[in-house]
This record gives C-alpha cells, sequence and structure tokens, in this order.
C-alpha cells in the first residue's frame, strides 16, 4: 500500500464534495416533502426534516388523479417495455441472419431513420390522424421500434454461434422458435439493458403525454407533476381537502411529496439500473 | 421450379418477421418525413394533407425574414456552444480524477452518486432547482448570510443561461465519466511500470499515459457533440424557463412547439425541415470527420 500524498488527499476531498453537491438537491427535497407548513416556511438548508409530517404525503396519495397518474406510469412503462423489447428482437433476428435476402438494404432503410426525421409537426399531425390522440397508444406506438435498439439487439445476436441455429433447424425448428427458444434464452444481458433503458425513458417522459393526451384520468405522472411543481398549480389538489387537512400542508411540501414519489421507482431500481446502462455504453459503443 | 419452394420456405420466416416492420417504419418516421412537404404547404387541419394550397417558399421566407426565427436559431446555437465550452471537459476531468482513486469501493461510490442524475427527468430535476434557486430559497439564503446579494438565477438573462449550463453539467458529467473510466480501465498495466522504470511520477503517467489513450474517444464525443449543435436542451429548457427569460432562452424547439399551440403547422414544419437538414448534413459530415481523424476506426456507424 503506497502512502497517500497531499495530491490523493486533495482528490479524496474534492470528490467528497462532488457527491455532496450530486447528493444535496435530493435531500432537500425529501426534508421539505417531510416538513411540517411552519418548517418548510423558514429558509436555509434544510439538512435534516424539520418536525417530520407525512401529512403531504397523505394528501398527495388521497388526491385521485396523481395515484390515478401513478397507475397511468406503471401501466405505460411495463407495456411500452414489453413490447419494444419483444418487437425489437423480431426485427432484430431477420437482420442478424446472413440468408435474409435484401439484408443490407433493409438495415440501411431503418438506420437512416438515425440520421433523418420528420420532427415534431409531421409527427404530430400523424398521430392525429391516425386517432391516436387522447389514448396511450399514443405514448407507445411512436417510440416502439427504434433503429438503435434493434442495431445494439442485432449486433448481439450476430455473435451467437452458427451451431445452435444448424442444431435447432436439424431439430426441425422454424424461425420463429429458434428466435424465441434459442436466440432470445441467449440474450439476457443485452435485452436487459434494452429494457431497462425503455423503461427509463417511458417513465421519465412528459413531453409526448403533454401533447398527446387531454383527459385528466389518462395523464401520466412527469406531467401532472410539472403542472404542480413548473406551473405551481396545486389548486386542484388543495380544493377537495378539508380545512383542517389544507393547514397541515403547503404548496411548496406538496410538491416536494409529489417530487418524491414520482422519483422513487427511479431510485429503487437504480443499483440495476447503473450496472445495465455502464454495459450499454459499452455495447452500443462509439464503435459498431 | 423444384428447387423454388425450399427457398421460399426458407425466406418465408425471415420475411414475415421483417414485413411488419418495415411496415412500421413506413408509417412512423417515413411517413413523417414525407409531412416535412407541408413546409412548402399552407396546411389547415380542415383541408388536410392533400387538399391545402402549395405556397412554394413562403414559409422559409417568412421564417428567416419577417419571424423571430433567427433570434431563436442564434439562442439555440449560443447555449449550445457554451455547453461545449463549459461542459465538455468535465466528465473527462472527472474519470482522470476517479482513476487516481486507489480504493476501489469509495471510487464506485462516488462514480455511482455521479451518475445518479443523468437517470432523472428535467421535469422533477427543473423542479427541484426551481425550489434550491429561487430567490428565497436555500442559495440564495446562503449568498445572503455570506453578505453577498440574492442572484436572479432564473430570472436575470445571463444569470439563466449560467444556471441552464451549470446544472446540464452537473445532470451529465457522471454518466459522461463512464465511457472515459471504460477507456482508461483498457490501459496495459505495462506501460505504467515501463513509466517507472523511467522515473515517471503521478502527473508524468497522466499527462503521457492516460490522455493519449483518450485521444480518439476525446476526438470522437467532441465532433458529435458539435452534430448536434441545434439541440439546446429542450427539456431542460422547457421546464426552466420563464416569461422574464424567454429573450435569452427561447430555442427552435420550443418555437416549433409555440407553432403547434397556435396551429400554424405549416411554420413549424418549415423550421422543423431546417432543423433535420442541418442535423443530417452535420451528423454525416461529422462522422466522417471523426472516421478520417481516427484513420477509419472511429465513427458512430
Amino acid at each position: 500500500m503506497k502512502r497517500l500524498n497531499l495530491f490523493d488527499v486533495a482528490n479524496i476531498v474534492f470528490l467528497l464534495v462532488l457527491a455532496v453537491t450530486m447528493l444535496y438537491p435530493f435531500v432537500y427535497i425529501v426534508n421539505i416533502s417531510l416538513s411540517t407548513p411552519a418548517e418548510a416556511m423558514r429558509g436555509g438548508l434544510h439538512l435534516w426534516p424539520g418536525g417530520v409530517s407525512l401529512a403531504a404525503y397523505k394528501a398527495v396519495f388521497s388526491d385521485s388523479i396523481l395515484v390515478r397518474a401513478f397507475a397511468n406510469s406503471v401501466v405505460r412503462t411495463v407495456l411500452g417495455t414489453v413490447l419494444t423489447v419483444l418487437c425489437c428482437a423480431v426485427a432484430a433476428y431477420p437482420l442478424s441472419r446472413r440468408e435474409t435476402p435484401f439484408r443490407r438494404s433493409i438495415t440501411l432503410f431503418i438506420l437512416f431513420t438515425m440520421v433523418f426525421s420528420g420532427g415534431l409537426v409531421p409527427t404530430y399531425l400523424l398521430v392525429r390522424g391516425l386517432g391516436l390522440l387522447d389514448t396511450m397508444a399514443a405514448l407507445i406506438l411512436p417510440v416502439l421500434l427504434s433503429a438503435f435498439n434493434i442495431v445494439i439487439i442485432k449486433n448481439f445476436f450476430q455473435s451467437i454461434p452458427e451451431s445452435y441455429v444448424e442444431a435447432a433447424r436439424i431439430d426441425g425448428a422454424g424461425e420463429w422458435r429458434i428466435l424465441f427458444q434459442v436466440f432470445i434464452p441467449l440474450s439476457g444481458p443485452v435485452l436487459a439493458t434494452v429494457g431497462l433503458w425503455t423503461a427509463v425513458m417511458h417513465w421519465n417522459s412528459w413531453f409526448d403525454a403533454m401533447l398527446y393526451i387531454s383527459s385528466d384520468n389518462k395523464q401520466v405522472l412527469q406531467t401532472i407533476l410539472q403542472r404542480i411543481v413548473i406551473d405551481s398549480s396545486t389548486a386542484f389538489l388543495e380544493s377537495g381537502m378539508s380545512a383542517e387537512k389544507a393547514a397541515s400542508v403547503t404548496t411548496q411540501t406538496i410538491k416536494a411529496a409529489t417530487t418524491v414519489v414520482t422519483v422513487l421507482p427511479i431510485l429503487l431500481c437504480y443499483p440495476f439500473l447503473q450496472r445495465f446502462f455502464t454495459k450499454g455504453i459499452m455495447l452500443g459503443g462509439v464503435k459498431e | 421450379m423444384k428447387s423454388l419452394l425450399p427457398s421460399i420456405r426458407r425466406y418465408a420466416g425471415p420475411l414475415t418477421m421483417l414485413a411488419p416492420v418495415i411496415l412500421y417504419f413506413l408509417i412512423f418516421h417515413y411517413t413523417p418525413m414525407a409531412g416535412l412537404l407541408l413546409a412548402f404547404k399552407d396546411y389547415t387541419i380542415r383541408e388536410g394533407f392533400f387538399g391545402s394550397q402549395w405556397t412554394g417558399l413562403d414559409n422559409l421566407r417568412h421564417l428567416f425574414f419577417s419571424g423571430d426565427f433567427v433570434h431563436v436559431l442564434r439562442n439555440t446555437i449560443t447555449i449550445s456552444l457554451l455547453r461545449l465550452v463549459f461542459g465538455f471537459f468535465a466528465p473527462l476531468l472527472l474519470a482522470l480524477l476517479l482513476n487516481e482513486v486507489r480504493a476501489v469501493g469509495y471510487r464506485n461510490a462516488i462514480q455511482s452518486i455521479a451518475a445518479l442524475p443523468n437517470y432523472i427527468s428535467w421535469v422533477i430535476l427543473a423542479g427541484i432547482f426551481l425550489m434550491l434557486l429561487s430567490d428565497q430559497g436555500p442559495v440564495n439564503d446562503l449568498l445572503a448570510a455570506g453578505g453577498f446579494r440574492r442572484i436572479g438565477f432564473l430570472t436575470e438573462g445571463n444569470w439563466f443561461i449560467a444556471t441552464l449550463i451549470s446544472t446540464g453539467i452537473w445532470q451529465g458529467v457522471g454518466y459522461g465519466a463512464i465511457i472515459y473510466l471504460a477507456a482508461l480501465a483498457g490501459i496495459s498495466p505495462d506501460l505504467y511500470e515501463a513509466a517507472e522504470i523511467d522515473g515517471a511520477n503521478r502527473f508524468h503517467k497522466i499527462v503521457h499515459i492516460n490522455f493519449p489513450a483518450l485521444v480518439p474517444t476525446i476526438v470522437t464525443l467532441f465532433i458529435l457533440n458539435l452534430g448536434s449543435v441545434l439541440n439546446a436542451g429542450f427539456d431542460q429548457i422547457y421546464n426552466m424557463y420563464n416569461p422574464s427569460v424567454f429573450d435569452v432562452s427561447d430555442i427552435i424547439d420550443t418555437f416549433v412547439l409555440r407553432r403547434i399551440q397556435t396551429m400554424e403547422f405549416s411554420l413549424g414544419t418549415a423550421a422543423g425541415l431546417f432543423k433535420s437538414v442541418v442535423g443530417m448534413i452535420l451528423i454525416v459530415a461529422v462522422n466522417a470527420a471523426a472516421r478520417r481523424i481516427s484513420k477509419g476506426e472511429q465513427g458512430v456507424y
């Protein structure tokens, strides 16, 4: 073990300060969410929650719009992720097989969408024209297949030894069976990576929901949070409360509690996310 | 004819899988591309795509000569370039510093904490920063306690841009460091041993071994960043800005969104067309440059 010199000490302290800066905003929001109204109004750093109170969380969970939005986000994330992983695998399999006719042209046809797109307005008009406005399909279908995910899975499929396919063919397996019983079971890590990417993307998406969804009962959590936090409209929350209940929370504590509820699923999954995203960076790499 | 049957059977599998995929890309990617033609029409919902009048270059002319698009374009490029100048080297620096930490547990812990904000949406992050940086928020309380004036991080133009850049770095630095750390982990220990025999100290090793090993990654990432200069960070800006800073923070994407809200679809499409075309030219040019600089080893595709 080498001795620590001045540089080491400075480096360790600097990184510690950095980590504190990274965590402080989250600590602050949690502490505000747990504070009593009087404490939340007080200035200062809020390094500790002042007088623990769960009133803000009770208000959040007793609001039907918020609970509904949470459920919508969960459904959107689960459904969107499962469909994306499955469909991208189905698209990647034939593109990974040398004998597929027009393989190169079809790959180029798909890859072109990575460098050029119709942009926001035509996409909005398409979703509108297909009659998908105000449906969950508008949040899932436009992002169902992406060239990037297909290429990542295709590259992994290409590394699976040819002998597996030959053995399966000799046993009389058709293409669909080879995909589902040979390739997909062998591709756990890459499918998990694509799945987690997609899940985080779906959970965090707000723009498409803001644009396409107009009914409150179909709205997702991020967009409701945006209304509460960014536009400061907690009126619809407080309107249904008794006077006694309304006195136990403030706009600040409700904003903070909603934020914590929205961010919590990501924090709980973080250990997995970190591992697979890191792997994903290497998979996607800078090279094909 | 006899030999055709097995080959049809062989192709039928892949083609039944690919047909819906091709259809999907035609509908959800290529139809909007064709929709870009709206930039040359005067589109209304009632008349539809085919019914509306062709207007030639009127929309593009309006965009560049009579609207506020030029102003918006300038804001976009300014913010992007400032992000590049101040933010590009932050992940590199973090990676080099993390790489010098010998305690693996400490290093991994810091790395994980630093990468966390990358996974969280700007709705949430903006919400938190709006509280932290508001006039009566903890950051300004701290400044006031130190005898400084309270700063309008969210309301004074230049301070708002600085806030965008620095919170952007805060969000991306830890995740950005991962790719550099991977490249550093790939350096052969032999190089360090040889350098030690030659009497190199830590700083010599960083300058002469670590940094050169990262140059291809640095060049590629830098060029890729140049390629997305028309993306100034819509998610962050939309959730953080307010009328007092529209003047400096209105960007192409917010401009296009407003055109949807006011039903000026053709004008919005024209702006989007400009962005898509310039974006494609930049990506292709930049990728060719990346390949050339690193002699064919790098490039995104």
